[in-house]
């Protein structure tokens, strides 16, 4: 029972062959087999978000997939947000409007809020709302995090 | 927090998948999306010995809008079924379900066969008379393929239960259109946006000609082991929904709901929450329906 399995994952642009029993999740085979522990585990039941990666550009909680499953696909962590100029303009605008506090929460609200802005450049309030909805956050308050969600589509904007 | 042993199968096509299936009799499990499945793993709610995952199986992502409806493949995530917009009240309904990263991951078909009478998807089946296809090898030597449909009125068989059999496959499930002069509504309390609902009522209403109710179904989520389905066509004595004596309506569905009490709300509560639930959808629909 539960032999492993030979696997490659695309994560931040590097390939990465490893061997994993079926059981194991994605969100522990990027921590504990490769070592990226950008992206942080809290409820390991899909409720808070924290484990968010992108999954071939759509965001998916890391912990409610098999890393056997994810074989093959490309994923993006938070390691992989920043582009060779540095931060992202998310990463700049969660750090410009005091998005982030302890910082648990804030790998998964990167990543969710990259793939929102990538898919919808110009949210509504209800959109961004609907949007971060999915995601806790339990010390920086909510506030901050939508004033940065809005900062980072202006600055996308600006930049593009 | 992390799944029990079992042993992993990544079949290629539908019958390798049919054959692991077969195989593995009552220990076996299918992976969809997992949004469920997983949580249940991690929390040891449930430990198959064989985990048969069919995110492979590329030919069971279809959506397919025919005249007679839409037939949805067992692959179809909640999100592209969202956006591919094929029937509005699976719209409707699946912006209600959790969040908008869980309907990335999370499959239609998944949400039916997991079967929690709190769900969205089972009611919206079961208000529209739809079914759900299950296929298994057939005995014998030849690689034959059985399916068989299953109405939802008999394919809820329980809470978090239903008539798929081992060895078998929900390979899609067919919601069929609505009537012209329809309309459909989706109404839910949830203690926090994107949980499962407390109580929730979806709505299929039509219109004669005279803009008078001819006919008037809800599903009813969070009020029973399965999805109930009233039919309130004549509780609503043909009147425009302006004049139809809504009291009453409310009063045939509560009389077919059996709420639970638990701790996030008394079996009272959410007795009274299905009838007020029920006019409010109701009236939804058949402003729908008008428009």
């Amino acid at each position: 029972m539960s032999r492993e399995h030979e696997i490659t994952l695309t994560v931040n642009g590097a390939a990465h062959r490893v061997r994993v029993p079926g059981r194991r999740l994605l969100s522990d085979c990027l921590r504990h087999d490769l070592g990226l522990t950008g992206t942080h585990v809290g409820c390991e039941h899909g409720v808070c978000g924290c484990c968010t990666v992108l999954l071939d550009g759509r965001p998916v909680r890391s912990c409610l997939m098999l890393a056997a499953t994810a074989d093959g696909h490309e994923i993006t962590t938070v390691e992989g947000l920043a582009g060779p100029d540095g931060m992202s303009p998310v990463q700049r605008a969660f750090a410009d409007c005091h998005a982030l506090q302890c910082g648990f929460c804030t790998p998964g609200f990167l990543c969710t809020v990259t793939a929102l802005l990538e898919e919808n450049p110009e949210p509504t309030d209800e959109e961004v709302l609907e949007g971060i909805s999915g995601n806790l956050c339990r010390c920086t308050g909510y506030q901050n995090i939508v004033k940065a969600v809005r900062r980072a589509a202006e600055l996308k904007a600006e930049e593009s | 927090m992390k799944p029990p042993p079992f042993e992993y199968h990544a079949p290629r096509d539908l019958g390798e998948a049919l054959d692991i299936l077969a195989g593995a009799g009552a220990g076996g499990k299918v992976l969809a999306g997992g949004q469920s499945l997983i949580p249940m793993l991690n929390m040891r709610i449930a430990a198959p010995d064989h985990l048969v995952d069919i995110n492979r199986l590329g030919e069971l992502s279809s959506i397919d809008a025919g005249p007679g409806g839409v037939t949805v493949g067992a692959l179809a995530r909640h999100a592209e079924v969202e956006r591919a917009a094929p029937h509005p009240l699976m719209v409707q309904a699946l912006r209600l379900v959790a969040h908008p990263v869980i309907r990335n991951r999370g499959t239609v078909v998944g949400s039916l066969v997991h079967a929690d009478p709190s769900a969205e998807l089972p009611a919206v089946l079961a208000v529209l008379d739809g079914s759900v296809r299950l296929a298994r090898r057939a005995d014998g030597p030849a690689d034959g393929v059985v399916t068989r449909d299953v109405p939802a009125g008999a394919f809820f068989t329980g809470p978090m239960d239903s008539a798929a059999e081992p060895g078998e496959l929900a390979v899609s499930a067919f919601f069929p259109a609505l009537p012209p002069r329809t309309g459909t509504a989706f109404r839910e309390v949830a203690r926090r946006h994107g949980d499962y609902a407390l109580a929730g009522v979806c709505a299929v209403v039509t219109l004669d000609e005279d803009l008078h109710i001819s006919a008037a179904r809800v599903g009813c989520v969070g009020v029973g082991p399965v999805p109930a389905v009233v039919d309130v066509t004549e509780a609503c004595e043909r009147r425009p929904a302006a004049t139809v004596a809504w009291p009453r309506v409310a009063a045939a569905v509560r009389e077919r709901a059996e709420p639970d009490g638990d701790v996030h709300a008394s079996a009272a509560y959410r007795l009274h929450l299905v009838g007020v639930l029920a006019e409010q959808a109701l009236k939804d629909a058949a402003r729908e329906a008008a428009g």
